[in-house]
């Protein structure tokens, strides 16, 4: 009795270890099987990357051979896994920098970042030299700043975030010169985070945040310069702090990446690009 | 005996297969974490050759781009979050833990310790998201921002509690009937037991639970991320936002390059010595040596 038993056991050890064994090697076969042709691996801007995400769902829809693996981690990641080879395709939402000559971009769409502040916040516009006055702590309550009197919350992104740079280059401000009380990875966390504190100003994508002010998130988006931070003004390019977001390849893009870049440009996803309130760019 | 007599040989045989196969499989488990900790080392030699361990500890701001690596206030913000996390959970987990076993109705009990069961399972990023729309707003509404250390404090203590309560219990669980038997037959009152006799006498699977629940409080980052505010600044007040290690290499590894992602990798290193060494503490305390 215990000898059978024991036979069963030392079987069935074996074999849960076999299976194991069995599940590493597919994982790293399919992990090493990246290059393969019928695979498009896009990683970056996590603006950018619920965009390419929907665009390759119709992608594989219409070319069912081919997966389109979408993964977000900024900008900077983007084009240094398209540099390496890691990704077919790098996602940046920025222009191209001076010293990325190496470097092939192709505009998909345009965005804008908007600065948010809650809702119950009592001001409708800021000056370019009140919001740097803000974020470098030299105004710190909203009375300050033609509100009701209120502590001010800096919300600030975190290093390397494209927005963050964006936002610096437009006021041209360093990263040292930012007095942040609270400092966020995400859109989202953004908007969270000033939707939760009425003292709290913070900037985003517009696309994000109109979508979200538009569902109930209290937050309201403020103009720049005059010109009212909606997505209307971002395609016209009338609004001041926008972007292109871009496609990033080194050098020639291989066949399914250039399917795909021209797939992503045409009016065939211009209802996708809207629908996440980012503005096309084909005619 | 006869019958495994009989089949010795064959059963010596299939032994020696199990062993192999158990040891091949013991031996991977425990290569991987000595990679893990080999590859922090390769990969934060950089900066602890070039930089040195000193300027971590000594530099007055945490600012790599501009070559300044003071980890200190990260550190001490990490410690102070586990630290606090830890004096709020003890007494909640330990009290959970007591009223499940000896206070509770039956069916109340079974409720607790499966809601204390499926508490420790929830995703951290899920508690985090809890955290930042309704802890961070409460705290902001009487000091801002809100986002602060104790948001941190309050969110690591739900994550924890769960684990000193079910270490607690099992610690209770596995004493002698006869304590508790004895006890009685010495007529002690149940309040008189458990302080004097049974929570004494548990007291090893008790802390190192604790030590467990602090080494996940150190490691805990997702939703560290969403509720602390993650401004690099030695925690002066439980109202300041502060940044903690875990933290920190979340919000700048995917842009580092160079010495600032060594760097990032030298505060991974902190963090795993600090996490061994509870580990090492809470192993030495709960006195079970194989628990695999």
């Amino acid at each position: 009795m215990s000898v059978s038993w024991f036979r069963g056991k030392d079987r069935c050890a074996l074999a849960s270890i076999g299976r194991i064994c069995a599940v590493y090697i597919a994982f790293f076969s399919s992990s090493l099987g990246h290059a393969a042709d019928n695979r498009l691996v896009l990683t970056g801007s996590s603006t950018v990357a619920p965009l390419a995400a929907e665009i390759g769902k119709r992608f594989e829809e219409q070319n069912p051979s081919i997966r389109v693996d979408v993964q977000s981690g900024g900008s900077s990641r983007g084009v240094a896994d398209a540099r390496s080879g890691l990704a077919d395709l790098g996602m940046a939402s920025r222009a191209p920098n001076a010293d990325e000559t190496d470097l092939q971009f192709f505009t998909i769409a345009r965005d804008g970042v908007g600065i948010i502040v809650n809702t119950n916040n009592s001001v409708r516009s800021l000056t370019d030299e009140q919001i740097v006055a803000i974020y470098t702590g030299k105004i710190a309550d909203w009375s300050k700043a033609g509100g009701a009197a209120g502590r001010i919350t800096v919300v600030n992104k975190a290093e390397g975030r494209s927005t963050l740079e964006l936002f610096l280059h437009y006021f041209k401000l360093k990263g040292g010169d930012v007095k942040a009380h609270v400092i966020i990875g995400e859109n989202q966390q953004a908007i969270k985070t000033v939707a939760g504190n009425p003292g709290a100003i913070g900037y985003v994508s517009i696309g994000s945040a109109e979508y979200e002010a538009g569902h109930g998130a209290h937050i309201r988006l403020l103009p720049m310069s005059g010109v009212a931070a909606s997505v209307e003004n971002v395609r016209s390019g009338s609004f001041p702090l926008s972007r292109p977001l871009n496609l990033v390849s080194k050098g020639a893009p291989g066949a399914v990446a250039r399917r795909f870049i021209d797939f992503a440009r045409s009016r065939s996803v211009h209802d996708i690009v809207e629908s996440q309130f980012f503005v096309p760019v084909a005619p | 005996m006869t019958l495994s007599n009989r089949s010795s040989s064959s059963r010596s045989r299939r032994d020696t297969r199990l062993v192999a196969a158990v040891a091949t499989a013991a031996l991977g488990s425990s290569a991987i974490f000595v990679l893990i900790v080999g590859f922090l080392l390769k990969e934060s030699w950089p900066a602890l050759s070039t930089i040195g361990p000193a300027r971590f500890l000594f530099d007055p701001a945490w600012r790599p781009t501009e070559g300044l690596f003071g980890l200190a206030p990260m550190l001490s913000a990490s410690l102070a979050a586990s630290v606090g996390a830890v004096i709020l959970a003890t007494p909640l987990g330990v009290a959970s833990a007591i009223f499940c076993r000896h206070y509770a109705p039956p069916p109340i009990g079974w409720i607790h310790r499966w809601s204390m069961a499926l508490l420790s399972g929830v995703p951290s990023v899920v508690i985090g998201l809890w955290g930042l729309t309704a802890i961070v707003p409460l705290i902001g509404r009487f000091e801002p921002p809100g986002a602060s250390l104790l948001a941190g404090i309050l969110i690591l203590t739900v994550m924890i509690t769960p684990t000193i309560a079910l270490m607690s219990g099992a610690a209770l669980d596995s004493l002698p009937d006869a304590y508790g038997r004895g006890a009685v037959a010495l007529g002690l009152s149940r309040e008189a037991t458990l302080a004097h006799v049974l929570l004494p006498a548990a007291r090893g699977g008790v802390a190192a639970g604790i030590l467990l629940a602090a080494a996940r409080a150190l490691g805990e980052t997702m939703a560290i991320v969403m509720v602390s505010g993650n401004v690099v600044q030695a925690p002066l007040s439980l109202f300041d936002p502060v940044r903690m290690l875990t933290a920190n290499i979340a919000l700048e590894m995917a842009y580092a390059t160079g010495s600032h992602r060594a760097s990032l990798f030298v505060s991974g290193l902190m963090l795993t010595a600090l996490v061994i060494a509870l580990a090492a503490a809470a192993w030495r305390l709960s006195g079970d040596h194989c628990h695999g």
